[in-house]
């Protein structure tokens, strides 16, 4: 099967490819020679395992995620919807405060859903959302896992923070917008969530 | 422009000088005294101590070295911090006190920024690199971005060099105990699987720590043990060092650090910049470890900018953060 590499990735490489006459992306796990086979082995299989549950399980919860066609453990492969969409990171900084103020709320408002069931995306970066008509797609559940505690939606919205300030500096605010919309959404406390966020930025080095 | 830099944020008080030759950083002399703890960590009052009674003689030394008189020497830097606060203070005292002695100007720089620009200025080729920062106290991914040094990714918890020796301490090692681990686990043959920490790009060891000790207390070969704690970590700074990469759209790789004179972790790195088509550079191990030749050298790099500071300012930061410094070098 022909591929062209949309995206080549620190993990895996993004392809775009043909399934069933459609048009889909395969996120494709490659082998690193750097680390030791069993660790190697390891990390592909469980990695594509958990991401496709995932992505199967964020999709019943209302948020937006490409459909999955197929799923090789052994190979690493993930067959999916082609979401040709912009991704955040590439439009934020060039958007109108007004849009952006509403975009990060809908981002804010989405986290929520996914942790309302307990998912954790693991790398919430603006390189992982893609934009298409008006919705967000969530895409790249790599490091993502299931999990109930404050503490882990902390680290996770902590990741989004990061971001706002390493990528996005001048509108490192924008952060306090996805936070109004996840507390519209989130079921839990959303102030404890909060709380939490501010331990995990006093514990980082030098604080 | 000579300028002599004195390092004391930790175990080690360096001094060194350096003169800039066409934008290169030409080193005269770079002299290291290090305080080894004779049970447990690093004591912050025994370190300082330890650097106040070899400092004066270590500035003599390192100017006779270089060959260089007093007056030679145009500017006069310091660890302004991060680091230990009884430590960074004898640092900054000695380097107020010589400053004022020679009336040269003073500069206070950051010891996380100067790791990064000592191997643009020493390493030929390096102009733009993600920095793989691993030493005791500090693991981060640095890279510059939008004006300034930004972390990528960072320990949430301890830095790997604090693991090692953490574990080293535990199995009854001498610190500093990463050499001895990498030895021990040169014979190690079976991977034992311990937690694999990363969240986005940062990462965390302490779990980890527990569980290779609990390996030891279940009577697993030490040597296993030892290999797959290097395996495991090393393969975790690695990763999230190329995800910096990808992240960043960037070429190169530098590493720094007292960790980066482990050669199972170059190799890594070298394997990972290998396989995307990026370049690997590591500066040579004098300047790789805490040293005042790279504190002279990006207190040139200020200086040079336009920087200046008061003696008032020079007071010095233990959370003085990699991307609170501006930086006015870089275009």
């Amino acid at each position: 099967m022909a591929k062209k590499i949309l995206y080549r990735g620190a993990e895996a490489e993004i392809c775009l490819s043909k399934y069933m006459g459609k048009t889909v992306v395969q996120k494709r796990r490659v082998k690193k020679a750097y680390r030791i086979k069993e660790i190697d082995t390891h990390l592909i299989a469980s990695r594509t395992k958990e991401e496709a549950k995932l992505i199967a399980e964020s999709r019943s919860y209302g948020v937006s995620v490409p459909l999955l066609y197929d799923v090789d453990l052994a190979k690493g492969i993930i067959t999916m919807e082609y979401v040709a969409g912009k991704r955040v990171k590439d439009i934020l900084n060039s958007l109108e405060e007004t849009e952006r103020k509403q975009l990060c709320r809908k981002i804010g408002e989405s986290i929520a859903r996914l942790h309302n069931h307990e998912i954790i995306h693991g790398d919430i970066t603006t390189s992982n959302m893609i934009l298409l008509n008006d919705r967000i797609y969530f895409i790249d559940f790599g490091l993502g896992c299931k999990n109930g505690e404050i503490e882990t939606k902390g680290v996770d919205l902590h990741v989004l923070m990061e971001a706002f300030e390493s990528t996005h500096s001048k509108y490192s605010h924008c952060f306090e917008y996805v936070f109004e919309g996840y507390k519209k959404q989130f079921r839990g406390d959303a102030s404890a969530v909060m709380k939490k966020i501010e331990d995990i930025v006093r514990r980082g080095r030098y604080r | 422009m000579i300028c002599l830099g004195i390092e004391g944020t930790a175990h080690s008080i360096g001094v060194g000088i350096i003169k800039d030759v066409k934008g290169n950083c030409h080193i005269f002399s770079n002299l290291i005294k290090t305080y080894k703890p004779e049970k447990g960590g690093i004591h912050p009052r025994e370190a300082a101590n330890h650097h106040a009674t070899y400092i004066a003689d270590l500035i003599s030394e390192s100017v006779q070295k270089a060959g260089v008189d007093f007056a030679d020497i145009d500017l006069v830097s310091f660890s302004q911090g991060p680091g230990l606060g009884p430590c960074l203070r004898t640092a900054a005292t000695a380097a107020r006190a010589l400053a004022l002695t020679i009336e040269k100007p003073i500069m206070g720089v950051n010891h996380c920024v100067a790791h990064l620009e000592i191997g643009r200025g020493t390493v030929r080729g390096c102009t733009d690199p993600v920095l793989l920062y691993v030493s005791g106290a500090n693991t981060q991914v640095i890279a510059f971005a939008e004006g300034k040094y930004r972390v990528f990714g960072e320990t949430l918890d301890i830095g790997i060099g604090n693991c090692l020796d953490k574990f080293g301490r535990a199995i009854g090692l001498e610190f500093p105990c990463g050499p001895k681990i990498e030895e021990l686990a040169k014979k190690g043959a079976r991977y034992l699987p311990l937690p694999y920490s990363i969240k986005g790009m940062d990462i965390a060891f302490s779990g980890l720590l527990t569980a290779a000790e609990n390996y030891i207390s279940k009577g697993k070969p030490l040597e296993d043990v030892c290999y797959s704690i290097q395996e495991t970590t090393f393969a975790m700074l690695t990763e999230v060092t190329e995800r910096a990469m990808a992240h960043t759209e960037k070429q190169e790789v530098l590493l720094g650090g007292g960790v980066a004179s482990n050669k199972r972790l170059r190799e890594m790195v070298e394997t990972m910049a290998r396989d995307r088509g990026a370049k690997f550079f590591v500066p040579s191990r004098d300047v790789c470890v805490d040293n005042g030749a790279m504190i002279a050298w990006l207190g040139f790099l200020m200086y040079d900018s336009g920087l200046r500071m008061s003696i008032d300012e020079s007071i010095i930061n233990q959370r003085y953060r990699t991307d609170m410094v501006e930086v006015s070098w870089r275009g």
